[in-house]
């Protein structure tokens, strides 16, 4: 494995951490809702990969979307019957919402779908290796750097260039003065959740072959997320990408060269990161 | 708690009027030893309830008194665990009591230390950097298997009678009762600190930090100061639970414990030392309940209580619990005068 290697793995799996965080992103970044249950709306989109792949016989690439779809539609739903009550209240009452909607969501999951590890049949296509200037690279994560790379591009776009960005980013701005002006606030806001939780779900969907699904899923890289928003700040939708691929290439490389310390690697730099900048690598200067 | 010079007399006042025993405190605490008697069978749950209460406790200390969020709390429970499973498995010190203060004035360290980290940042930042600190113990605690046993945790741990004249025994009714003493000790302990000088002015900075600060509380000191004594009761209380169950393991350091801790903190009411207690009780009846319904799936009906309780407001659900206590106790009071 050369260090081209492992930094194309890095910014393959940064990537998808980026596209797997940036809904919380929004909803902890921007909205400043602590949502520790994002990363149950990823499993649901990879379990619903899963199902429709495996036991329905879908073409990767058709249930891809699908994924997107059904996280989205949960959140949405979630959205509306839960997660507003919640939006005046304190950090501490949304952890602890969150908390109750992880356990939830990772002991039903267990119901249903059994708690070993699922894997989603990939078309032959998108396995093995492919030479690319000399470098050996894995076309599954090619395809993940693509996609991904894509979805950021629209991403910023949409934020930056659309109505609907500018619509988003006076919402959170001054709530206040944004309904003052005709903006269906909450509407935007359950917008961008049900949105957010889509890509998660989509970001599942892909990560499955290399983060790996089971029912512990959401607990397992709850970690992750949070890293991602809270090192990335929240004034742009730049800083969790750079957090993403940080973490990501950081990852790779401290398992690839100091596998005896795993993950503790990356708890360091977190917290290092918060002490020094306790409000983000990118953030605002002062927290609100 | 010494008092400080500066104390105001009405101060002193209002710390002496809360810090009087009242009857119901007796009653639960005299409750609390008749289960020696009343549930013979029952000792270990009734072993993981003391435990666990302490453990509420210190989380009180700092959540409901201090108003200091936490994510990671088990991070001093799981070290107070270690520390006392590594001092026994080594023969350093396999007197119980002894091992207990030890670990509990290890965890106190790792508290102080750590409280620095803590004090920096928003609501946001401490959520993160106490769960950052318990989740990188639990890697430690992983990766250092030659010390701690990896994911197998410590096994076998061995004690000595209890001051060396109680053994335990199988039943686990010496383990109770000495959970039992040691809670009723540090509640003792902690019931005079929060009425201390020192426990209001703690209070007055979880109420509002800026105007604390103005009239001359040092603000940050006295947070470390509250953030290390609950590291030592947590510490102490994961010792008690290794001692107890015998073995230590990664578990303890785990997001859920630090989750779990939370809802039983929050079911009994935050700041009021009472809280952790009961919380306690009902959290393990609630856990036993779910567990002979659902044995593996127990965690689901645990989060659907915590989602229910934080939408209906943990105030509102508060007043309503409370409203039988206050009841019965003012019917005593009326009695009481005629």
């Amino acid at each position: 494995m050369t260090l081209l290697t492992i930094l194309f793995d890095g910014v393959a799996y940064g990537m998808l951490l980026f596209v797997l965080a940036c809904g919380l992103a929004v909803t902890l970044g921007l909205m400043n809702f602590v949502n520790l249950a994002h990363g149950a709306f990823a499993m649901a989109g990879g379990y619903v990969c899963a199902i429709l792949v495996n036991r329905i016989g879908w073409p990767f690439f058709a249930a891809l979307p699908m994924a997107f779809i059904a996280s989205a539609l949960i959140g949405a739903v979630l959205e509306r019957t839960l997660y507003r009550h919640l939006y005046h209240r304190s950090h501490l009452d949304q952890v602890l919402f969150s908390i109750g909607l992880v356990f939830m969501a990772v002991t039903g999951v267990d119901y249903v779908m059994g708690s070993s590890q699922m894997f989603i049949n990939l078309p032959s296509y998108l396995q093995g290796q492919i030479d690319l200037f000399g470098l050996h690279v894995g076309r599954y994560r090619l395809m993940i750097v693509v996609i991904c790379g894509l979805l950021t591009i629209a991403l910023q776009l949409i934020l930056s260039k659309t109505r609907f960005g500018s619509r988003l980013r006076a919402a959170v701005d001054d709530p206040r003065a944004a309904s003052g002006l005709g903006i269906n606030v909450p509407q935007v806001f359950a917008f961008t959740f049900a949105f957010g939780c889509g890509l998660a779900g989509m970001g599942g969907a892909l990560g499955a072959e290399i983060l790996g699904l089971d029912p512990h899923f959401p607990l397992k890289f709850m970690i992750y997320f949070l890293i991602v928003v809270t090192v990335g700040g929240s004034s742009s939708i730049t800083g969790p990408f750079f957090a993403s691929l940080l973490l990501g290439i950081g990852d790779v490389a401290g398992k690839y060269y100091v596998p005896t310390l795993g993950a503790f690697v990356i708890y360091t730099l977190m917290i290092v990161i918060l002490l020094w900048r306790p409000n983000g690598l990118f953030g605002r200067s002062a927290a609100r | 708690m010494k008092a400080d010079s500066t104390t105001h007399p009405e101060v002193a006042t209002v710390a002496m009027e809360s810090a009087r025993w009242r009857s119901p405190e007796v009653a639960f605490w005299l409750l609390a030893a008749g289960c020696i008697l009343l549930f013979p069978n029952r000792y270990l749950i009734l072993t993981e309830i003391a435990w666990l209460a302490l453990f509420a406790l210190s989380l009180d200390l700092i959540l409901g008194y201090a108003g200091i969020v936490s994510l990671g709390h088990a991070a001093f429970f799981g070290f107070g665990g270690y520390c006392a499973g590594l001092l026994a498995l080594h023969g350093i010190i396999k007197e119980p009591v002894l091992a207990l203060l030890v670990a509990g004035l290890a965890a106190m360290l790792l508290g102080f230390v750590t409280s620095f980290l803590v004090m920096r940042g928003s609501d946001l930042t401490r959520l993160m950097v106490t769960l950052g600190i318990a989740l990188l113990l639990r890697e430690l605690a992983n990766k250092f298997s030659g010390l701690t046993g990896g994911s197998d945790g410590l096994q076998g741990i061995e004690m000595q009678p209890i001051l060396g004249l109680f053994s335990f025994d199988i039943f686990g009714k010496v383990g109770f009762i000495y959970c039992l003493v040691v809670l009723f000790i540090l509640f003792l302990l902690a019931r005079r600190i929060v009425n201390s000088p020192f426990g209001l002015s703690v209070r007055a900075i979880r109420n509002n930090p800026l105007r604390a600060s103005a009239i001359g509380i040092p603000v940050n000191r006295r947070l470390i100061a509250i953030y290390t004594l609950a590291a030592f009761y947590a510490g102490v209380a994961g010792a008690l639970s290794t001692q107890t169950t015998a073995l230590a393991s990664l578990d303890g350091f785990a997001f859920e414990r630090s989750a779990d801790l939370m809802l039983v903190v929050i079911i009994g009411g935050t700041g009021y030392l009472y809280g952790g207690l009961i919380g306690a009780v009902i959290f393990k009846l609630l856990q036993e309940l779910f567990s002979t319904i659902t044995p593996q799936y127990w965690q689901f009906w645990i989060g659907a209580v915590l989602v229910v309780i934080v939408l209906i407001g943990r105030e509102r659900l508060h007043r309503w619990v409370m409203f039988v206590p206050r009841l019965i106790a003012s019917k005593f009071s009326r009695g009481g005068a005629a």
